[in-house]
């Protein structure tokens, strides 16, 4: 195992798995808790935070 | 979670953005004529003049220069400095460094401007400049990451804007793709030229490999952190996911970096290469419609809004040809269709499906909101904003057909043999095929030109209007006491 993480020519693959893995578990993060979800949705407001006159409609839940 | 603490009061910084703002209009008028002017010396040769320093070959990069990084990267540098300091709600940090990075571009797009015109190019596309240019994007681009950095670090809010993803993403990878695509020894101190690190295929796949992430981290990762912040914005409800732009954004970062080779099928570079662009490319359909429709679920139960605000019809045309764009590129980028399309006008025509339909119409769209916000003042006339979306539309849908009909005219022209299998048409007959189809594209620019001179009265009025009544107010006020 380690020979074949030490041989350069395996890099691509390496490379690969590693931004794979990365990825899914981004989405598995992002995606996996309701709770999370919710508090993660609630950050779509931040633009709207900072004029009291602006109007923030949400129907998208 | 997001925090209330908007409701102090924040004194933002908007004079580097007013300036940014306003360059980004001249070169956008400037960069666009030259766009005219070079189409039309396509249809008609003569506007060469024999003028050495007019001529289409040296036009050609003040033209992309001036279109994307005068304006594209006014309008970025602008935007970016207005979203970051209202999403973090904190004033801009080291401001006399912002300012040197206004002044510091402004002269990297005089400077490459003039040089491409007297004759000094690398000849890399998109980065034309000789080495000393180089060296001053590099201390602007540095300064303008320590401004952001710096001022995202001072952020009264606690979670970064998605936005702010997309633009740290756009102003880190450039600062890589610029670095690494110019390595080069200059013949001497005092000479202009220089001569690249690589070579042969390594050098084609170095200039593509920035040539396209060129592509997707400066005109679309940081115009999408514009829509983020702008589309909500203009329709006054939040972006449709939140969830989906945190996902857009890392497939958007893993996948970009590894499309460039599709700019190289059949030629000399590994097969393998040419794959594993087009793979990620096929691949990265799905990241850019997710932000796509994100963009226009944004407006889901307010579509009337599209009849009603044309500042919002120019985001939702621009999210439109997003997708459009980013359909026809991972089609473009297989092998068998890119050998009908690769060197014909038809990558002229994606190319300015995406440039004029996505990055201008969305700039054009966060301008018109921005502006009258930066002098604190309405918009001077609603009329000629949808005046100007509609001529617009028309130049863009005008120039992209006749690139169409001309490239794949083209294509099918190059490869047609007659029964004795020899090519059936000579080149120059290719060529005088397509003349139409120039005259097509450069009305189809000057509409889009027209559009634009528009937009710059406009703003020129409203930022008139702004200063005055900003005169008037201290005026009364004494007059009062």
């Amino acid at each position: 195992m380690l020979e074949w993480l030490a041989d350069a020519g395996n890099a691509k693959s390496l490379g690969l798995l590693i931004f794979f893995v990365t990825f899914c578990l981004i989405v598995l993060w992002v995606y996996g808790s309701k709770k999370r979800g919710a508090r993660l949705e609630e950050h779509k407001h931040i633009p709207f935070l900072d004029e009291a006159d602006d109007v923030k409609e949400d129907r998208h839940g | 979670m997001a925090t209330g603490q908007s409701q102090v009061a924040v004194q933002y910084d908007y004079d580097i953005v007013k300036k940014f703002a306003v360059m980004s209009l001249v070169w956008a008028v400037v960069g666009m004529a030259v766009g005219v002017y070079i189409a039309s010396q396509l249809a008609w040769p003569f506007l060469n003049f024999d003028i050495p320093y007019i001529t289409f070959g040296r036009f050609r990069p003040v033209h992309t220069s001036a279109v994307i990084f005068g304006f594209g990267g006014s309008a970025l540098f602008a935007t970016s400095y207005y979203v970051v300091q209202r999403t973090c709600q904190t004033r801009l940090w080291a401001p006399g460094l912002a300012t040197f990075t206004f002044w510091g571009w402004q002269a990297v797009i005089v400077l490459a401007a003039l040089s491409y015109m007297l004759g000094y190019s690398q000849g890399r596309e998109y980065a034309e400049m000789e080495w000393p240019i180089d060296l001053l994007i590099l201390f602007v681009w540095v300064a303008y990451l320590a401004v952001f950095l710096g001022t995202l670090m001072n952020r009264r809010q606690p979670h970064i804007y998605v936005a702010n993803w997309f633009y740290l993403a756009f102003i880190l990878a450039t600062a890589l793709l610029h670095v690494f695509n110019n390595l080069a020894v200059p013949v001497g101190l005092f000479s202009m030229k220089s001569y690249s690190l690589f070579a042969g295929a390594q050098d084609a796949m170095t200039q593509w490999w920035y040539g396209h992430n060129a592509v997707g981290f400066f005109l679309t990762a940081a115009f999408l952190g514009m829509m983020y912040y702008f589309v909500p914005k203009q329709a006054g409800r939040p972006i449709y996911s939140y969830r989906l732009s945190i996902v857009h954004f890392w497939a958007l970062s893993f996948m970009y970096m590894w499309v460039g080779t599709h700019h190289l099928h059949w030629t000399a570079i590994p097969d393998w290469t040419s794959t594993l662009g087009a793979t990620f490319s096929i691949m990265l359909l799905l990241p850019s419609w997710g932000g796509m429709i994100n963009g226009i679920m944004t407006l889901s139960g307010a579509w009337d809004k599209l009849r009603t605000d044309p500042i919002m019809r120019f985001m939702i045309v621009a999210l439109s040809f997003y997708g459009m764009s980013t359909f026809e590129g991972p089609l473009m980028s297989l092998k068998d269709v890119n050998a009908l399309s690769h060197y014909t006008d038809w990558t002229v025509g994606h190319v300015h499906s995406g440039a004029l339909g996505w990055v201008a119409m969305i700039s054009f769209g966060s301008l018109y909101h921005m502006i009258p916000r930066l002098w604190n003042t309405q918009l001077y006339s609603e009329r000629l904003v949808n005046v100007h979306f509609w001529l617009a539309t028309i130049g863009v849908l005008l120039y992209i057909t006749a690139m169409w009909i001309s490239g794949i005219s083209q294509g099918l022209m190059w490869r047609a043999f007659d029964e004795y299998g020899n090519l059936q048409y000579s080149f120059v007959e290719s060529v005088a095929a397509m003349h139409p189809f120039y005259v097509m594209r450069a009305i189809g620019g000057a509409f889009f030109l027209t559009g634009m001179l528009v937009m710059a009265y406009n703003c020129f009025m409203t930022i008139r209007q702004g200063v005055r009544s900003a005169r008037l107010v201290p005026a009364q006020t004494v007059a009062a006491a």
